[in-house]
């Protein structure tokens, strides 16, 4: 009697243990993104430097943040999801003495969505992670604001809630989720629109000098801008295969 | 053993309520923090860790330095640190409460902290970092314990202890080598994409952390006549002036590749903690005086007769402790974020609040500190006089 007890207890103990552990395998499966796959959707954006002026980046950093309850603070703690930069800040290994005004060129900065997220990689809640269709996502509620994300973007593209956002928001619109304080927040391609079939806002704004579509779709047009004119990626070296490219 | 935390002089009762006005104006700190967000700290969206990460990377090399006492002890049986074993275990846990606690603070949304647990995620760094240092603290809890019971008892420790107190040892390697690569592996961060980080980070971690423990002991020794043993603490101070040699010259090594490849996202942060980055240069002192405070301290501690002079010892220790909790406590984080992968320049400075959070946590440190070495202390106090 006492034997059988101790075998119920020992076969008890280790289903239990099994049920314990078993998710667990799951998470060592799990990985810190890499969805480059050459199936199915992977959304890139293109930029036609030639095109872009002053104005169109006005208003892409205008409809973004606007639609997205984005607050403007007036200190080194803002909130940006896309912004103005010039040539040097975003390709420092390009620029050279020679380069006159071009070099402070300004040009439009944001999430690259890069194929191999660094931002994903370091994690620890698996609140900012990638989609099959490769957008870099953010989940708000799962944050805990620990900022990693932050010193592993090689970017500059995330941004963090230091201060409760509603505090600076003049009016913010039903459509998209304000932010609560103490969390990161990036641009995340629009994909609440993408999702109702439309382009992502800036995009929609910027008198054809962005381009949007299916970088695994040889005939999609981003594709055949990028077979026919030179690009450049921010920071190839640091094998992040970002997802946007600029048309030099 | 509990109650001997609860008899005490009045410098003890003393002590401790003086520790317990420096958290009470922490609490308060930190419930600003609370209320009003990170926007509090000096952080930004360039520098966005700060003063209260770096506590928490100097502190883990503090915690792991109880190593430095176990080996010998119990690899190589000399058997004086035997004495003092206990004081580099209970060390170990208040600091690895320090950096928990430094952590927590850290932290934009707390309520949210047990996300860690509920969605373990191993592709990060940080998870595995919180698994090796509870894992630190309950083994240096359980060892010190178990041992110091032990010895109350007039008995030997029981004999599966000894299965935590080796594995203490590779799991403090682990606590300072996971932490580094927090920061090692990050893509466009030159000041810390460097192999030599993790052993960089034990090095000078297994100087500060000795040297702490030379200077508490001390302490001990003045306030509770506290006897480490004849020559203990001299030995302990060569452990400090190998160790630090040892991160000198990691740091010569960084200092040639960085130089001599001359690559500037490599260069910038050196140039910035060091010289200046374009005008810019809010740590230069304080770095040239980390690496002279340092110096001295290997000048001092190189000569066999300084390290038997108790006064010697303590500058020393001093030097070499403050010097690098300003190499990592300062230098470290904020030379990892200046300047910017856009090479912008956002400088940073705590701010009151920030280091009035700080003062808290520390305060509280070293309460847990002080009350588990009073335990200790007492303990063995007891078993000379039966």
């Amino acid at each position: 009697m006492k034997n059988s007890r101790r075998t119920f207890l020992k076969i008890a103990g280790l289903a239990a243990l099994g049920w314990g552990v078993r998710p667990a395998g799951n998470l060592f499966a799990s990985s810190g993104g890499g969805h480059g796959s050459a199936s199915g959707v992977h959304w890139g954006m293109v930029i036609d430097t030639h095109k872009l002026t002053d104005a169109i980046i006005e208003k892409c950093v205008e409809i973004c943040h606007s639609i997205h309850n984005v607050p403007t603070i007036d200190s080194k703690q803002d909130i940006k999801w896309v912004w103005k930069a010039p040539f040097h800040s975003l390709f420092p290994t390009q620029d050279h003495k020679f380069l006159k005004d071009l070099s402070h060129h300004e040009t439009l900065s944001l999430c690259n969505h890069c194929e191999n997220p660094p931002c994903v990689r370091v994690c620890p809640t698996k609140a900012t992670f990638q989609r099959e269709d490769g957008i870099v996502m953010m989940d708000f509620h799962r944050c805990i604001g620990c900022r990693y994300c932050m010193a592993a973007c090689p970017y500059g593209s995330r941004s963090f809630n230091y201060h409760d956002p509603r505090k600076f928001l003049k009016e913010t619109t039903p459509e998209f989720p304000t932010r609560a304080m103490g969390v990161v927040e990036k641009c995340e391609f629009c994909a609440e629109r993408l999702a109702e079939g439309k382009l992502p806002a800036c995009v929609e704004v910027s008198e054809g000098a962005l381009l949007f579509g299916d970088l695994n779709d040889s005939h999609s047009e981003v594709r055949k801008l990028l077979g026919e004119r030179y690009s450049i990626r921010r920071n190839p070296g640091l094998g992040t295969e970002p997802s946007v490219y600029y048309l030099i | 053993m509990l109650e001997k935390a609860l008899e005490g002089n009045k410098v003890y009762w003393g002590w401790l309520g003086f520790l317990l006005v420096l958290m009470g104006v922490g609490g308060a700190c930190y419930w600003v923090q609370l209320h009003e967000g990170l926007s509090i700290t000096g952080m930004s969206r360039d520098v966005s860790w700060g003063f209260y990460i770096a506590q928490f990377t100097f502190l883990v090399g503090v915690a792991a330095s109880a190593v430095m006492l176990v080996i010998p002890k119990y690899l190589h049986h000399y058997e004086k640190f035997g004495k003092i074993l206990i004081l580099g275990e209970f060390n170990a846990v208040a600091m690895v409460i320090l950096c928990l606690l430094f952590i927590v603070a850290d932290l934009g949304s707390p309520q949210r902290l047990m996300n860690v647990i509920l969605h373990p995620t191993p592709n990060s760094v940080l998870f595995w970092d919180m698994v090796v240092l509870n894992g630190y603290l309950v083994i240096n809890l359980l060892v010190g314990w178990v041992t110091l019971q032990a010895e109350r008892n007039q008995i030997a420790p029981p004999n599966w202890i000894k299965f935590f107190i080796y594995l203490s040892i590779p799991w403090a390697v682990s606590i300072h080598t996971v932490t580094a690569f927090l920061y090692a592996g990050l893509p466009g961060r030159g000041y810390w994409l460097t192999a030599v980080l993790a052993a960089r980070f034990l090095a000078s971690a297994f100087a500060a952390g000795p040297a702490f423990l030379i200077l508490a002991t001390y302490v001990a020794k003045v306030f509770a006549n506290f006897d480490p043993g004849k020559g203990v603490l001299a030995t302990l101070g060569k452990t400090v002036v190998y160790a630090m040699s040892v991160n000198i010259f990691l740091f010569l090594c960084e200092v040639f590749t960085v130089y001599y490849s001359n690559i500037p996202s490599h260069k910038a942060h050196l140039d910035y903690l060091f010289f200046g980055y374009d005008g810019h240069g809010v740590l230069v002192p304080w770095m040239w005086s980390s690496m002279i405070m340092g110096l001295i301290g290997i000048g001092i501690l190189l000569f066999p007769k300084n390290r038997k002079r108790d006064n010697m010892l303590i500058i020393a220790s001093l030097l070499i402790f403050v010097g690098a909790w300003i190499d990592k406590g300062l230098g470290m984080i904020g030379g990892g974020f200046v300047p910017s992968p856009l090479h912008e320049i956002t400088e940073y400075v705590p701010t009151q609040l920030e280091l009035g959070v700080s003062l808290g946590i520390y305060a509280t440190g070293f309460l847990i500190l002080t009350v588990l070495y009073k335990i200790a202390i007492g303990v063995k106090r007891e078993v000379e006089i039966s």
